[in-house]
């Protein structure tokens, strides 16, 4: 064999200087790893001020999605609000309405939870066929960060909800800052549940893109729900049925009618690599088939993978235990003998659901519902390690 | 126990943020108006992404039509074969509309608005006055369209319990469907840009700590107002859903602008004109302040049978004031 140049030449990295310490006060990723970004379809929305782009899954490990390339959707731009110019309201149904600054917020006990945000139109293209080629594109509406914040609830009774009376069948209506404003109901038991007031995602303050300087989470949830630049909350005795939650994010069923309040994201999961746009380079030999697996209803109990197109299954190993509404990692650690493979994964939750096929989903559904499409995705891998997202019978 | 943080919210603070309205009105303010008076107001504000018969343009959401498509492959889901509540068409406008320019609309403006939409789905006649009074008279045909989330009750049960793991298929898998046949997937051509561009930011991060070597100079034409551009600015905001100018600037449902003040008509690359745009554009057309201006005043007039479906702006001054801005950003 012929010695490798890299070993024995002394290389410019090895000899001479690197960056010094403030070649970049604050850091970027190293220029190598310059295709690991979200991409937008820009046949999707008719401009990107009122778009989405997506998280390039296949490229990342673990279960934390860096806040730089975490899904970005608006629904009139990501806006520049100040910590000095923010408000938030507490009104309605409440003792005291009341107004905090940013400051206020931080004054309150926080909690740290790990939470998936996932638009409820995410896999939504594929509802007819497979149509979109790679795992960011398929699966690339969702993040998940460690978020630092305040919980509703602290807040709720920190303007008193005495005057609401019974709370079973009140509401909270949630509001951003943007010009969208993007109003959502939230029913009262989810708003004293989990629901945080955050200010932080994996430990630094969240980027504008996500809702600086404060934005709401709804655990589980689908993310429209997840108000950015959230600005006012107030106490109602019913659903507005806004735009957000009438005329979208509601689920058209076969027959025409349609579903709404469909607030929890089902137990999913998806390879992440092999896939499209993660092919295997290296041969035949050991291979690790990675992916990502959630529930809106509670933690990953168990993630199955199949090579053969759902035909025989074998369990795959969770990096960790699965953690209540928050990614979980799955690995198949396994050995390629170089063959055509159709890959799939199938997810299960503590509540015992399992992942469905595009076929259950179709058979109670149809075509029409866009969101909430949580169906079990399958990669042909072919023989030179190449992948397509394709649908088997 | 409470804590004794944030102050109370006065009630001129609370009008000001809090304008939702339910779907039994409450919230609905006091005012009126009709398709007629509607019609102007849509033209003007709203037509350039929704067209002049709320059709849609483009991506842009259609607001009329779709009746009875719902169980169709692909409907058509508009305000009139729908929405279930004239509410939300109300609260939407009034808080998050015109796009780009949102909450700049009046009560009446609102309802005239919601009448036309209405009359575009054929659900009013042109005389009907929409108020706070009459809007629940208007019947939304979807109204009984809609189920609470029933997934409990129709997927969980059958799609939980101990999964299949063995021969779990009758017969041989097959591929059925590719995604290649369709080929939709954007290229990832941003790839290697990705890296330059990473590489570049760091260089001009790194390049930042040095003190500026030379200014670049400032050229500015004799006869330029900032004032006025600064006008302009604001006036571009109508422009701006369709328009975009400057460094950066892509071209939407309308092409990019920079440099147009003076520039040849039809003439950015990737925007595909309309015929009659084209014909000016192989005719020699130059945009001049004075055509340009004559364009703004009434774009349709101007030229029949152009993409851009803006009513036009009918102030002088607001026209002089554009022009300057594209003159300002662009030239």
């Amino acid at each position: 064999a012929t010695p490798d140049p890299l070993i024995t030449e002394v290389q410019p990295w090895a000899q001479s200087f690197g960056d010094g310490v403030d070649a970049t006060p604050y850091g970027l990723p190293t220029a190598h790893e310059g295709d690991v970004i979200r991409r937008n379809v820009e046949w999707l929305t008719a401009d990107t001020v009122s778009s989405i782009n997506f998280t390039p899954i296949h490229a990342l490990d673990g279960t934390i999605t860096p806040q730089g390339c975490a899904f970005e959707r608006h629904h009139s731009g990501a806006i520049d609000l100040k910590k000095e110019d923010y408000r938030l309201m507490i009104n309605g149904l409440v003792d005291n309405p009341l107004v905090f600054s940013y400051a206020d917020l931080e004054r309150f006990p926080r909690q740290n939870h790990v939470y998936f945000c996932e638009c409820a139109a995410n896999t939504g293209m594929e509802w007819a066929g497979a149509q979109l080629n790679g795992a960011q594109f398929t699966h690339g509406m969702i993040h998940n960060m460690e978020y630092t914040g305040v919980p509703l609830r602290t807040l709720l009774e920190e303007a008193g909800l005495d005057t609401a009376g019974d709370l079973k069948d009140k509401w909270v209506f949630v509001e951003g800052a943007d010009a969208s404003s993007n109003g959502r109901s939230i029913p009262m038991a989810k708003a004293l549940d989990d629901c945080l007031i955050a200010f932080k995602a994996n430990g630094e303050a969240l980027r504008k893109e996500h809702g600086y300087p404060v934005r709401l989470v709804v655990p589980g949830w689908e993310g429209n729900m997840w108000v950015k630049w959230i600005r006012r909350i107030e106490v109602m005795d019913g659903p507005v049925e806004s735009r957000e939650e009438t005329s979208k994010y509601t689920d058209t069923l076969e027959d025409g009618t349609s579903r709404k309040w469909t607030w929890e994201m089902d137990a999913k999961s998806v390879v992440t690599s092999p896939s499209p746009q993660s092919p295997i380079t290296h041969g035949k030999g050991p291979l690790v088939v990675s992916g990502l697996a959630w529930s809106g209803r509670g933690a990953i109990t168990r993630v199955d993978v199949s090579k053969d197109g759902g035909m025989t299954w074998e369990t795959a190993r969770l990096a960790k235990p699965g953690e209540k509404m928050a990614l979980t990692r799955f690995y198949l650690d396994t050995e390629w003998d170089g063959s055509e493979m159709m890959l799939q994964s199938r997810a299960m939750d503590e509540t015992g659901y399992v992942q469905p096929t595009k076929a259950q989903l179709r058979e109670v559904r149809g075509l029409n519902s866009i969101y909430h499409n949580n169906c079990i995705q399958t990669w042909l891998v072919r023989a030179n390690g190449e992948a397509e997202n394709v649908e088997v019978s | 126990g409470k804590l004794g943080l944030g102050r109370t919210a006065l009630p001129e603070e609370i009008a000001a943020w809090d304008g939702d309205i339910s779907p039994d009105g409450t919230g609905l303010p006091v005012g009126s108006g009709d398709a007629m008076d509607g019609e102007e107001i849509f033209a003007d504000q709203c037509a350039a992404c929704h067209g002049d018969f709320a059709e849609g343009i483009d991506n842009w959401p259609k607001l009329a039509g779709g009746a009875d498509t719902l169980d169709h492959e692909d409907p058509l889901k508009t305000v009139g074969s729908y929405w279930p509540h004239l509410s939300t068409a109300y609260d939407y406008i009034k808080r998050s509309m015109p796009y780009g320019n949102a909450g700049t609309l009046s009560d009446d403006e609102v309802y005239a608005i919601v009448a036309y939409i209405l009359y575009s789905n054929d659900l009013i006649d042109d005389d009907f006055v929409l108020s706070n009074e009459t809007f629940f008279d208007v019947e939304m045909p979807n109204a009984d369209g809609f189920i609470i989330d029933d997934r409990a009750e129709t997927e969980y049960a059958q799609w939980s319990g101990e999964p299949c793991m063995e021969n779990c298929k009758e017969g041989e898998v097959k591929v059925t469907m590719r995604a290649m046949v369709l080929d939709v997937t954007p290229e990832e051509e941003g790839a290697s840009e990705a890296i330059e561009e990473a590489a570049e930011v760091m260089e001009v991060t790194a390049a930042a700590e040095e003190p500026a070597a030379e200014e670049v100079a400032v050229v500015t034409e004799a006869a330029f107002d900032p004032d006025l551009a600064k006008a302009g600015e604001k006036v571009f905001r109508k422009c701006k859903s369709c328009h975009q100018i400057g460094e950066g600037a892509k071209n939407r449902s309308g092409p990019i602008l920079t440099g147009i003040v003076d520039g040849p008509a039809g003439a950015v690359d990737g925007f595909k004109y309309s015929k009659p745009m084209k014909a000016a554009a192989e005719g020699g057309l130059i945009w001049t302040e004075d055509e340009l201006a004559a364009f703004l005043a009434k774009p349709k007039g101007y030229m029949k049978g152009t993409k851009m479906s803006f009513a036009g702006l009918k102030k002088e001054d607001d026209q002089k004031a554009v022009i300057e801005y594209l003159k300002s950003v662009g030239n």
